[in-house]
């Protein structure tokens, strides 16, 4: 499974100077109260906690302070190849910035080495405006990516910074998850009895939420209930896969105790009521696989309402 | 201010849990266990708090799902720390504190083998000139590590001494998933993985939970014959930009020590995610020589992610009920390189 998702945010005065230096290629560090330049600029001094106000352009060479070698990158670093993190001292600055350092191998790398930027092809307003460092006197690298971080402000302060974020999970199911879903796999829907409330919850959960104790007794519950509550999607979002208006769902099938999330179509929103009798309309059969999608949506089953007794336990 | 003491812990731990990153399936039977400790119910518990990610579990809300375990019905007073329970704990403490309630259930739980765990801890880090280059967390602690040894603050081989003694120490530990004598010798002899660093000299990505039960002076004795009282806690934080102090210092660490009365402990449990992190807080909490330190094996036999920190605590409590000790301190970090730093000191009476 992956999550996807961009981080906008707003850059305060001295990020957003900062961020313009490196979109220009300039590097700019904050001077702090005891006239020390610290790079990146911090937006309040440590010691004193009073903004920081004056920035000062610094080199583009450096010293290097310290490093550990990454022997196995992982997604998204400055490089793809092994290469060292470092914590570098540019000419002017007092304080180290953290970055990358393009060498082949730990032998070629030192403290005390100096080195250089090297931008990436395009500039956007962000930390990675610096692809990596390379040792004075070295070829440049190729960069291997450009920078997906930053803005598209091309002209005047960079005010913000999009930052992507994806994070990679074998989602493991619990064994009440695997087995709702092997039973969806053969058009069977799974809950679990609590074996001291005696609650049938679906999906099963790990423990019943009353009693705190395993959910062991497993029952087969059918695919029609009572649509509790609901709403109508109507704003539009990134990776929505229905037209709005439709309306989502909670769905209370017979013979269980907690609401079941799905879709209702097959019917005008504006039809759709609390109370309403559902049932759940099945993909075909060889599109089936161990997932809840096997269930298309729920729809009408044209009954009479359900009473408001059978179901005001469960709003 | 209330006498509290630590009178509950349990944990599980393995190198890879093969259940849901919630956790839950984890939580039921370690609450079992500790009901079974103190001989109390859910009933007896005045408030829970809990510290776990969603970063870890890679769903939003996911401490919420937690709750399932604790059988919230009717509704339980409950809170929650994106950090290392040993912070939860601290909440629950002052919760304590403020006379509201008398007792505390406090648990954490995290499953880093969901992902790749030093890639995703670079979120923790400052969003606009960090984050985006990705600084897994193996790396930030070989920058520290070298910066020490470049210092002759510590050197390779007083490294591998903290690596051999918890791999023996770890031994005794059901729970340690990376275990068995080792000899300093036989951790030099291993490959450089993160110059400067050897796998051995980093903790384990592994998964696990735990959970600890205060209770204050009123109720202590009730569920222990030799509570371990709390006679200390306390947390610092240092700045955040590895460049803005000296890595092979934790001063936030010296602090809390400090505040929270560590001087004089006989035993201390330290969470020290990468050997070097165990000399710095060894010299920042001044223990000496004769200080039993990590008795467990420490967080290089196992960390699992939000409650290694808590973990610590008990251990230390744990060594005070069976009379080992009479006064104990647990330390939990979190952050890069030791930024932020809880020291919590108890003592049998």
């Amino acid at each position: 499974m992956r999550v996807d998702f961009d981080y906008t945010r707003s850059l305060g005065p001295v990020l957003s100077q900062f961020m313009t230096g490196l979109r220009d290629r300039r590097i700019l560090g904050g001077v702090l109260s005891d006239g020390q330049v610290a790079v990146p600029p911090p937006e309040y001094d440590g010691s004193t906690h009073q903004p920081v106000t004056e920035l000062v352009p610094v080199g583009d060479e450096g010293v290097v302070q310290t490093w550990a070698w990454v022997s196995e990158p992982v997604d998204d670093q400055p490089l793809s190849v092994p290469f060292a993190f470092a914590l570098i001292l540019l000419d002017g600055a007092d304080v180290p910035l953290l970055h990358a350092v393009a060498v082949d191998s730990p032998a070629a790398m030192e403290t005390g080495l100096r080195v250089k930027v090297q931008w990436a092809a395009e500039t956007r307003g962000a930390i990675t405006d610096i692809a990596c460092f390379v040792p004075v006197g070295a070829s440049e690298v190729v960069s291997t990516s450009s920078s997906t971080e930053g803005s598209s402000i091309t002209e005047g302060a960079v005010t913000t910074l999009i930052t992507p974020v994806n994070l990679a999970y074998d989602y493991a199911a619990s064994p009440e998850e695997s087995k709702f879903f092997r039973g969806l796999a053969e058009g069977k829907i799974l809950g679990q009895r609590c074996p001291k409330c005696e609650k049938v919850y679906v999906p099963p959960r790990g423990a019943c939420p009353v009693d705190g104790v395993p959910t062991t007794d497993e029952i087969e519950l059918p695919d029609k209930g009572t649509l509790t509550t609901f709403c109508i999607v109507n704003v539009p979002f990134l990776g929505q896969k229905i037209v709005p208006p439709y309306v989502s769902a909670y769905v209370l099938l017979d013979g269980a105790d907690i609401g079941f999330l799905h879709l209702i179509l097959g019917v005008d929103a504006a039809e759709v009521r609390m109370g309403m009798r559902v049932k759940a309309v099945w993909k075909p059969r060889d599109e089936w696989g161990t997932t809840i999608e096997n269930i298309s949506h729920f729809e009408p089953t044209g009954e009479p309402d359900a009473d408001y007794d059978t179901y005001k336990q469960h709003l | 201010m209330r006498d509290v003491a630590v009178v509950g812990f349990a944990q599980r731990q393995m190198k890879e849990f093969e259940g849901s990153p919630t956790c839950v399936e984890l939580l039921v039977p370690i609450f079992a266990e500790l009901f079974e400790q103190t001989g109390w119910t859910k009933d007896d518990i005045g408030f829970w708090c809990s510290g776990s990610s969603d970063y870890l579990a890679g769903r939003s809300f996911s401490f919420v799902t937690a709750v399932d375990a604790i059988g919230a019905l009717p509704p339980v007073m409950e809170s929650h720390v994106e950090m290392d329970a040993a912070w939860a704990l601290y909440e629950a403490w002052i919760k304590i504190q403020t006379g509201e309630v008398d007792t505390a259930l406090v648990y954490g739980f995290g499953k880093a083998s969901a992902g790749v765990l030093r890639r995703t801890l670079a979120l923790q880090l400052d969003p606009y000139t960090m984050t985006p280059l990705w600084p897994d967390t193996v790396s930030i602690a070989g920058m520290q590590a070298r910066l020490g040894i470049e210092h002759g603050r510590w050197d390779a081989r007083a490294m591998a001494a903290v690596v051999a003694h918890s791999r023996t120490s770890s031994l005794d530990n059901e729970y340690a998933v990376l275990k068995g004598a080792m000899s300093v010798d036989d951790v030099l002899a291993e490959e450089l993985y993160a110059d400067p660093l050897r796998r051995s000299d980093c903790a384990p990505v592994n998964d696990g939970a735990a959970a600890i039960v205060l209770a204050a002076s009123e109720r202590a004795g009730e569920a222990s014959t030799r509570p371990a009282w709390i006679t200390g806690i306390e947390h610092r934080v240092d700045p955040l930009h590895l460049g803005a102090r000296d890595l092979t210092r934790s001063p936030s660490a010296a602090a809390a020590g400090k505040a929270a009365g560590s001087a004089g402990v006989d035993l201390a449990e330290l969470h020290a995610p990468f050997s070097h992190q165990e000399l710095i807080l060894r010299e920042e909490l001044g223990l000496s020589e004769n200080t039993r330190i990590n008795p467990s094996g420490g967080a290089l036999g196992a960390n699992p992610m939000f409650s290694a920190g808590l973990i610590r605590i008990g251990e230390a409590a744990k060594r005070i009920w069976a009379g080992e000790s009479d006064k104990a301190l647990g330390h939990a970090t979190s952050g890069p390189a030791l930024q932020q730093n809880l020291v919590c000191v108890m003592e049998g009476r």
